[in-house]
Order: C-alpha cells, then sequence, then structure tokens
C-alpha cells in the first residue's frame, strides 16, 4: 500500500488536461510500454509570447505516473517556454505533496517529456522522444543514460545506488549496472565527500610484526565477522613475502565454497585493505 | 462499504472456529508444553492432536512427520539448508524459476557460494519444463525444490511425478505446497516427497505458524538450534495457541475439499473469469486452465497499468493484487509472468483474482459491473488506447 498524498489521489482519479491537442505546437514523448510507464504530452504555445496556452497529456501508468503527468500540465499553462523550463521533477512532486522515495522517477517522467516537448516546439512541432541515443546508456533493462543519472543525483542530493534507482529507475532490473551506478554516485559526490584516509606505511616496508599485526587487524575487524555468521573463522598460518596462509576453522573447514571463500573474502579484502599483492593461499 | 476479500492467495480471514479454539490458549492455558508440570504438559496434548490434525490433511503416515515452525518462509529454508547440509559431498540444486522467494532467494544464496543451481523455466502457460528438468537432474544432485501451485497464476505442477524422477536420482525433494494445501487434495502418503511446506494463513488459520512435514527416515538438521522441542528438530518454545490454531485450520480445510465448497468456489472464480474476458477487450488469461488451483485466476488487461487498477478497485472496497513493477516497489513486472514470456503491454496490467469459500456472487457480480468502467477510463488516459481500440 503506497502512501500517496490526497493530492496524488486527486490528480490520480481526476486527472487534468486529458487527451491530444489536435495540430499540436510542441509533442513530447518518454518511456514505453516495456518500461512500464510512458507519458504523451502536446503544448499549444503562443508564437509571439511564447506562452504555454494549452497543455493536454497520456499516460500509460501508475497512479503517481498519471498524477505526476496531471499535475505538471497544470504547472506549465500559462507560464512562458522559459519558466516552464524550469521546473524540475522535485517542483512537481513538491506541488503534489510528495511522492513515495520508489516512485519518484514518475516525476522524472514528466520533467523528460516537457524537456522533449519544448524542444520539439523548438524544431517546428515535429514530435520529439526524449531519448538518450548519444548519451552512454548505463542501465539497459530500463535505457538510462549516464546524464540523466548524474541530473537526478546534482537535483537530489541522492547518496546510494538504491536512492538512483528510486528516482531514475536506473539499476532497477537485472541489477548489472549497479557497480557502475555507484562509480558515478562517487565521481559526482566526490567533491562533497572527502574522508581522507589515515597515512599508512607501505607494505613492503612494514617489519614482519608490523606486517602479521595488519594483517591479523584486517581479518579480526572484516572477515572473520562474515564467517562468523555461518559458524565459521579463520586462522593465519605463516606469511611469505606477499603468500599468506591461513586455515579456515568451524562450519567453514571442509566447506563445499572455501575455495571461493579464500578468493572472494579472504584474499579480497586483504588485497584492498592491506596490500595488492597479496594472494591467500588454503592450507 | 463492505469489503470484497478477492486477495485469498496473499492471505486469508482466520475462521471463527480457529480464533475460539485459541483463545483459552493465550489465557488460562498459558503454560510451557515442555513443563514437569500437569498445568504446563498437558498443553503438549493440544499440540499432539494439531500435530495429527495436520498429518491427516496432508496424508502423513506418521504424525511426528510435522514439524511446526513459525511460516512457511521458515519451512523452506529449514528444507533448504537441512538437504545441503547433510550431504555435504552433492553441490547441484534444481528449482524451478517461478518460486516464491522464500525459495528464491535461499537458492540464489548457494549458487554465491559455489553451487551448481538449475531454475526450470516454463512455457507461456506456466506448466513445468520437465524435459529441461530431467536433462539437468543427475547424481550429484543434492536437492529438488519444486511448489505444488503458483500463487500468481494458480497453475499445479506435476509434483509426484517430478518427486519420483527425483528419488531416482538419489535427491530429496521438496515442495512448498503453501498455495495447494486446503485448495486441492495434497497427499504425501504414497508419494517421493520427502519434505513439504505449508502455512496456517493461506486457509483460515492464523498468521505466524507454518509447518514442515519430513518423511520419516529424510536426513535432517535443524534450522533453529537452541532446546529439545519437536524432538530436537526446531527449537523454540511451542507456540501453543497458534499450533491449535493450525490443527483446527486443517480440520476445516479437510471438510471443504471433501463437501464440495472448492467446487463451488472454481465455479465463482469461472463465472468472474468469463464475465471479465467477455465484457472487456484485449485480455489475457495467465496460468492453465486446464491445471489450476480452484480460486484463483490472473487476468491482464493490455495497455494499461496494475496498480492503477487497483486502486480504483480499492474505492468499490475490493482487494485483489497485480503482477505489475509499481505494486511491488521493484521496476520489473512479477518473476513468474516473466518466466512464461508473457508480453510487457500484459504484465505490467496483470491483476490477480483469489476467492475462498467465503466469497459470494454478489461480490463477483459487483467485480463484473465495475471492471468494464475502469478499464476503460485508464484506456482513455492511456496512450496506447488507440492501439487496443
Amino acid at each position: 500500500m503506497w502512501d500517496y498524498t490526497d493530492k496524488v489521489m486527486d490528480h490520480f482519479k481526476n486527472p487534468r488536461n486529458v487527451g491530444t491537442i489536435p495540430n499540436a505546437d510542441g509533442t513530447g514523448q518518454v518511456g514505453s510500454l516495456v518500461c512500464g510507464d510512458a507519458l504523451k504530452l502536446t503544448i499549444k504555445v503562443n508564437k509571439e509570447t511564447e506562452v504555454i496556452e494549452d497543455a493536454k497529456f497520456e499516460t500509460f501508468g501508475c497512479a503517481s505516473a498519471i498524477a505526476s503527468s496531471s499535475m505538471l500540465t497544470e504547472m506549465i499553462k500559462g507560464k512562458t517556454l522559459e519558466e516552464a523550463s524550469k521546473i524540475t521533477n522535485q517542483d512537481i512532486a513538491d506541488a503534489l505533496g510528495t511522492l513515495p522515495a520508489e516512485k519518484m522517477h514518475c516525476s522524472v517522467m514528466g520533467m523528460e517529456a516537457l524537456e522533449a516537448a519544448v524542444k520539439s516546439y523548438r524544431q517546428g512541432g515535429k514530435p520529439v522522444t526524449f531519448e538518450q541515443e548519444e548519451e552512454k546508456i548505463v542501465c539497459h533493462c530500463f535505457n538510462v543514460s549516464e546524464e540523466t543519472i548524474i541530473k537526478a543525483i546534482r537535483a537530489n542530493h541522492l547518496t546510494t545506488v538504491e536512492d538512483v534507482t528510486h528516482f531514475t529507475k536506473a539499476g532497477g532490473g537485472c541489477g548489472r549496472c549497479k557497480g557502475e551506478i555507484q562509480k558515478i554516485l562517487d565521481k559526482v559526490n566526490a567533491c562533497q565527500i572527502t574522508t581522507p584516509k589515515a597515512e599508512e606505511k607501505d607494505f613492503s616496508k612494514m617489519t614482519m610484526v608490523e606486517k602479521i599485526r595488519r594483517i591479523e587487524k584486517v581479518l579480526e575487524e572484516e572477515v572473520r565477522p562474515k564467517l562468523n555468521m555461518d559458524g565459521g573463522s579463520v586462522e593465519l598460518v605463516d606469511l611469505e613475502g606477499t603468500l599468506v596462509k591461513v586455515r579456515l576453522l568451524g562450519m567453514c573447514s571442509g566447506c563445499m565454497g572455501a575455495a571461493g571463500t579464500i578468493k572472494n573474502l579472504v584474499e579480497k579484502a586483504l588485497k584492498e585493505q592491506v596490500d595488492p599483492s597479496l594472494t591467500v593461499e588454503h592450507i | 462499504m463492505k469489503t470484497v476479500y478477492l486477495d485469498n492467495n496473499a492471505t486469508t480471514q482466520c475462521a471463527q472456529e480457529v480464533i475460539d479454539a485459541m483463545l483459552p490458549y493465550f489465557g488460562e492455558k498459558y503454560g510451557n508444553a515442555s513443563s514437569m508440570h500437569t498445568f504446563g504438559g498437558s498443553n503438549r496434548k493440544a499440540i499432539d492432536i494439531a500435530r495429527q490434525q495436520v498429518a491427516d490433511l496432508i496424508g502423513a503416515e506418521y504424525a511426528d512427520e510435522i514439524i511446526f515452525t513459525s511460516c512457511a518462509s521458515e519451512s523452506d529454508n529449514t528444507a533448504i539448508f537441512s538437504a545441503v547440509r547433510t550431504q555435504p559431498k552433492k553441490k547441484h540444486i534444481i528449482t524451478s524459476a517461478v518460486e516464491h522467494p522464500a525459495i528464491m532467494e535461499p537458492f540464489k544464496y548457494l549458487e554465491s557460494q559455489g553451487y551448481r543451481v538449475d531454475f526450470i523455466g516454463v512455457d507461456e502457460k506456466g506448466n513445468f519444463d520437465m524435459d529441461r528438468f530431467k536433462q539437468v537432474l543427475d547424481e550429484d544432485t543434492a536437492l529438488v525444490s519444486v511448489m505444488w501451485a503458483n500463487s500468481e497464476t494458480g497453475t499445479i505442477f506435476p509434483i509426484e511425478e517430478i518427486a519420483r524422477l527425483s528419488k531416482q536420482k538419489g535427491a530429496l525433494f521438496h515442495t512448498d505446497a503453501v498455495q495447494a494445501v486446503g485448495k486441492i487434495p495434497v497427499q504425501v502418503g504414497n508419494t517421493d516427497i520427502d519434505m513439504l511446506s505449508l502455512s496456517a494463513h493461506k486457509f483460515h488459520g492464523p498468521k505466524g505458524v507454518g509447518a514442515l512435514y519430513v518423511r520419516r527416515g529424510t536426513r535432517f538438521m535443524p534450522y533453529l538450534m537452541g532446546g529439545h522441542q519437536e524432538k530436537h528438530r526446531r527449537a523454540g518454545t511451542e507456540n501453543v495457541p497458534y499450533i491449535v490454531g493450525l490443527g483446527v485450520a486443517a480440520v476445516l480445510a479437510q471438510t471443504r475439499l471433501q463437501d464440495g465448497t472448492m467446487k463451488r468456489v472454481a465455479a465463482l472464480r469461472d463465472a468472474l473469469e468469463k464475465g471479465l474476458t467477455s465484457a472487456i477487450a484485449d485480455t489475457k488469461i495467465n496460468g492453465n486452465p486446464a491445471a489450476r488451483v480452484p480460486n484463483t485466476t490472473n487476468i491482464s488487461f493490455g495497455y494499461i497499468e496494475g496498480e492503477s487498477i487497483l486502486m480504483f478497485l480499492n474505492d468499490y472496497g475490493i482487494c485483489a493484487s497485480s503482477g505489475s513493477a509499481c505494486t511491488s516497489g521493484s521496476l520489473e513486472p512479477s518473476h513468474v509472468l516473466r518466466a512464461m514470456g508473457v508480453p510487457f503491454q500484459f504484465a505490467h496490467g496483470s491483476i490477480r483474482f483469489s476467492l475462498s469459500d467465503q466469497t459470494t456472487q454478489e461480490d463477483i457480480d459487483l467485480v463484473l459491473k465495475v471492471m468494464p468502467g475502469i478499464v476503460e477510463k485508464l484506456r482513455k488516459i492511456s496512450p496506447f488506447s488507440r492501439l487496443a481500440a
């Protein structure tokens, strides 16, 4: 059950400006049947003043998609193209009270349809489909471009992949692009998030005791808690140069996933947090 | 406004007989069934009766083959992890592509731990791909877990046959029978089923209690370790009121299977399905009408979106559910419909109506009365409506 505001329910149940304007001055389309939501926006524009005199929509989608479309048409009527172009997805959501986080992409769709409709007007009225052909597509399930993701991150101060999925749908399908979305997030938010890492001594310059302490620390803090959850553990047996020898304990010993555990958990943690040259061997 | 509840695959109303039977165990009979004193220990008898009642419902030979759990998800997890932990040398497991998340997620987890996993697909009607199953089943297969009936479409799988084939190769066989128990006769007695999960709240019992059937002689390892309850197979103080409730619900369900009630439910379901598909253009029935539980129909309304339909139905007090992406908070439509290859324009607009013995002709009449208008209204808003016209 979604927690929709009365405004959302009102615009869903009694959508304003449904339909298409015949001989529209601008037609913007976004989405498809495959995506699960689609919006077609037509506008009538006064050529001299560039005021949007009328706007109509047709939407395939959920209650919030229909409400966002309806609200969008109400918001842009009477505005000049320049004023209308400044409307963000957040403005649409605000006008509706609020939208559930998972539904923010519905308001983004409104913003994109408007962008396409304005472009269509500028190009003489030929319908324009909001697309990202020339751009780099990050999420292939929902055809979401890097630019769309970056815009959404900046405009809405997003910090997690989950946020990006709620706002743009990217990453909501097979999930394969989640790593890439994280990279984009890191890139965009890099200037804001600065947690300087404590200076650490180069591994190759440590004494044997320091090396062992360092490895033991990572095993204790990062690795063992995860193994403990499955009733297992790991002990450090020996260190020869960059070869770390360990023994799996408890449920992990004799576990058929042992090789994977060594590679994906123990070695990964040591490579990332001690030194990339390290390899781990199970004895 | 009267609630027209057509979402019985999600949960059912707890029967009054069940509530009445449970109440004393919240009040004066609060003793611990494991206690030495008569006050607590007498509750042991109530649990034993319930165990026999559940065993009778599914045709288990011995009452001690029934282990009470907190829900079917726990039963499923217990069965899966028991099967792999007791057969550490086998590294292959099989399930279907249309299971409940309580099966899917443990299987995906085991896949990440190095298991070979096969998710057997289904055809466009949701039928199990038996040929593919036979191809992948081998001596290395530790477990085959396949649901008895699908929650979204109601399609029934040939469980006895799948269990027989599994046994031949030495694999353990488990079935998530949550959507079958109480709706169709489920009898484990003369089959090769080793384990079976069921949930009380799907057949008018309380939420928060389920059971796992484990055939005598089946290798087993508990999921919850601790006390000696359930013969060391499931630790935790026995939830006496809920277990008693499950027992009574099992008796009621058995009666309904025998007195023709489920046939009446099937007739109502068929009337609803026929009425909707004949009154509204561009609809599609998802599932296999020839092999389906009697209470379920899943209908796609082309070119419109499921959540929107549900919100309008809600105005009339009608409760149903949808395989649409928008209703779940996930972005992709139901994995069941996608596994069946249902086209996107139909998957997004799918509605599941699941009836029960409490459903009346008036309920069906109301849906038939309001649905055409709802679909028409939404298709008017949809940019794809001209395609439909």
